[in-house]
């Protein structure tokens, strides 16, 4: 086509030939739920190249963090996600029971497994209904947003909040869910449960689904291990990775928890974005079960190892050492790390690794080879989070771009890390 | 076969603000009615006035890159286009305005024009989205004109077999003499696929889900409509819904020209003026299913995959209506 027509128009800077073109996508896109850069090199309709640039949505959370007390800190990790809003004070809440040494009773455990579960049902509805927008499909998004509706109610009569439902705290949970509320799960559960064969039949059974997400997006099992995806993007590869099965946490140890690929739906795994479909319809499928089996399993006693949170904030403060906390979000595999000194109230060190994080890189195989038709269900397929990933910011006083390869990060943050640790 | 001036500009006026409003009463039901659809309430009917209206009072921008007489020109083009076609249709009961000074053929290239005035206006535009766009509606308007061509001139030539003489290309002629009753069985075949084909290139047509793809918010933001705003976006809006009108009028003199004033016995001022109403619901049903059940039911195509439906399955079934309008004539 007239691509020197459009080389002109577009200022285009990157153009290696005669033959390609660039077109950006982002910061601010319709395909975008939030921002970063996409710069596609374009041969026609066909995707050559990819370059992405993430970075608009930083918010320096982790330094906030480090001024505050560990019960403002958790506040703060609720709001890092709106969608993953109970995932982040999960890792955390590990993390620093790790660090302080805390005991959770075994009711809290269970309490927090059910509504980690329940935001899987949410988020992963949430994304097949974005996806269902991407494709073109506005019908199929109404539809699941609005029986979306039924989890996000349970959630606010549960927790009392539809978002950040500020349910866990160091050593336990700050809400029960006692028998009366029980029954309301189970109701919303079984409406979920004859729900999803209409599910799997619009989205799987479509033909004009099938025909935009089928050898769409294609991240082989081998670029998923080598890029370290995690989470549905991972799985939907046929990586049994998860969290859940690979290091049991919460109540997912009294349970065979599997990671779920799209060999359970009988199908062979491609790893395009029909599989990521698939995976995350069967994942609701599975936190189903799960959340039935915490209701059945409920164990008696008490809510939280310490109540009191003067005393907790006090057992926090002589606190001394490190932790890890993870999680699996429903993106996939959230990692936190905090650093306890005794005498100091605010964490020495916090860091926050999310899903997208891991996932950011397996866009360029994805992209590679397909057309601008599928660059917003391909970007939709990893479910990207940019707030959650965007942990990061390189303040250059000289002005200027800059590119930092592997080895200088590495550098910048073991160098970073002394300085906070002292 | 000669129209008065008066009659003309008169009876144009009326057209042309008529099927404007209709366009715009008629988007309002489809936005209404898909929104039920899809378990929304969706906006009120009068929803595309408004939206007219606010378009025309907004600031008209023009982008620095532009090719600004193109950018300008092509909305009123593409209105004026689709606004000519009506001149040529037949409107219920009345005869097609302009009866006599064009035909079929000229209805099939003035058909075309609003989408390459969308062309143009987006590669004027100078926008990378706007130039995908425009790529792509050319893409479009090469699949689905061989379809279109076929089954539009199949009636004729069939009418024309069997009405020697006649000028069986004048739409007028052709809603005078409904083919179902004149052909055999084979002839009802073909014709039934060429309604098929007619029917599935009418979304395609006016861009509509799922062959929205030069538009397409989510992938090129609007795409040929990306810089467009103010009045010239109003025009385009315009010409759309008047376009919607004009597709389903075509369907309706081709396929279902029947009127209900004589079965029913009625006939002067309150025969046309029922024949007008049926007029209305039956150009309603085609919006009903060619448009809105359509948008609701399916994701977007990309353009390869139209492109292949077109110049496959479409065009074949059409060469096979034609094939039995043959048979059925040598048989």
């Amino acid at each position: 086509m007239d691509s020197d027509k459009i080389n002109l128009e577009l200022g285009c800077t990157t153009c290696t030939t005669q033959t390609t073109y660039s077109v950006p996508i982002g910061p601010v896109h319709p395909a975008l739920k939030e921002p970063i850069q996409f710069t596609f090199r374009l041969s026609g309709e066909r995707i050559v190249g990819v370059d992405i640039k993430p970075g608009y949505a930083h918010r320096g959370i982790e330094y906030m963090g480090m001024k505050r007390n560990l019960i403002q800190v958790l506040y703060l990790a609720e709001r890092i996600c709106g969608i993953c809003s109970i995932s982040h004070p999960l890792a955390l809440t590990q993390a620093v029971e790790n660090a302080a040494g805390i005991e959770v009773p075994p009711r809290a455990q269970y309490i927090r497994t059910i509504i980690g579960e329940l935001e899987r049902i949410h988020s992963h509805l949430l994304w097949a209904g974005v996806a269902a927008h991407e494709l073109g499909f506005d019908t199929l998004l109404h539809l699941v947003w609005k029986v979306r509706e039924k989890v996000m109610d349970l959630l606010e009569q549960l927790t009392g909040n539809r978002v950040d439902y500020a349910i866990p705290i160091y050593g336990g949970v700050r809400r029960d869910i006692p028998d009366e509320k029980a029954g309301l799960a189970y109701e919303a559960l079984s409406y979920y449960k004859n729900l999803l064969q209409d599910m799997i039949n619009a989205f799987l059974h479509d033909k004009s689904v099938a025909m935009r997400t089928s050898n769409v997006g294609v991240l082989t099992y081998d670029d998923a291990v080598a890029l370290c995806a995690v989470g549905p993007t991972a799985r939907a590869s046929g990586v049994k990775k998860d969290v859940r099965q690979d290091m049991p946490y919460l109540a997912y140890a009294d349970m065979d928890i599997r990671a779920i690929t799209p060999e359970d739906y009988g199908k062979p795994v491609v790893g395009d974005v029909f599989d990521n479909i698939v995976v995350r319809l069967l994942e609701v499928d599975q936190s189903i079960k799960i959340i039935e089996y915490c209701l059945e399993h409920m164990p008696g006693g008490e809510l939280t190892s310490i109540p009191k949170v003067a005393a907790l904030l006090a057992v926090l403060k002589k606190a001394d050492g490190e932790g890890i906390g993870r999680h699996e979000a429903p993106r996939g595999e959230v990692f936190h790390y905090i650093r306890l000194e005794a005498g100091v109230e605010a964490p020495v060190a916090w860091k926050v690794k999310a899903p997208t994080y891991s996932n950011l890189m397996s866009w360029v195989p994805k992209f590679m080879g397909d057309e601008i038709a599928d660059i917003p269900i391909i970007a939709a397929s990893i479910d990207p989070c940019m707030c959650c990933l965007d942990r990061a910011t390189l303040v250059d006083q000289g002005g200027g771009e800059a590119v930092k390869l592997k080895e200088e990060l590495v550098k910048l943050s073991r160098e970073k890390t002394r300085r906070m640790c002292g | 076969m000669t129209v008065g001036i008066a009659t003309a500009v008169w009876g144009g006026i009326v057209v042309l603000f008529g099927s404007g409003l209709l366009g715009l009463v008629y988007k309002g039901f489809d936005r209404k009615l898909a929104a039920h659809m899809q378990g929304r309430i969706g906006p009120p009917l009068r929803q595309p006035f408004y939206d007219v209206t606010k378009l025309m009072i907004k600031e008209n921008i023009v982008p620095d890159h532009a090719v600004t007489w193109l950018f300008n020109g092509m909305p009123v083009v593409s209105l004026a286009a689709v606004a000519t076609i009506l001149f040529y249709l037949p409107l219920g009961g009345f005869a097609p305005l302009f009866s006599g000074y064009g035909d079929l053929i000229l209805v099939l290239y003035l058909l075309a024009v609003p989408a390459l005035a969308m062309i143009i206006g987006g590669f004027a535009a100078g926008s990378p989205y706007a130039t995908v766009g425009a790529q792509r509606e050319m893409v479009m308007l090469m699949s689905y004109e061989f379809p279109l061509a076929i089954t539009l001139v199949s009636v004729a030539w069939r009418l024309a077999t069997i009405l020697p003489g006649a000028h069986t290309f004048s739409l007028a002629v052709i809603a005078a003499h409904p083919l179902w009753g004149m052909v055999g069985p084979l002839g009802v075949i073909g014709l039934v696929l060429l309604l098929i084909s007619l029917l599935v290139v009418t979304p395609a047509e006016l861009s509509k889900i799922p062959f929205d793809i030069p538009e397409a918010e989510t992938e090129i933001a609007g795409g040929l409509l990306a810089e467009y705003s103010g009045r010239n976006l109003a025009m385009f809006y315009l010409a759309d819904a008047v376009k919607m009108i004009v597709m389903s009028a075509l369907v309706v003199a081709l396929f279902i020209p029947y009127g209900i004033a004589a079965p029913l016995g009625l006939a002067g001022a309150l025969g046309a003026f029922i024949d007008a109403l049926f007029f209305l619901v039956k150009i309603f049903v085609v919006i009903f299913f060619t448009v809105i059940v359509v948008r609701v039911g399916f994701a977007r195509l990309k353009v390869d995959q139209v492109a292949r439906l077109f110049w496959l399955p479409m065009t074949a079934m059409a060469l096979l209506g034609m094939i039995f309008l043959a048979l059925d004539r040598i048989l």
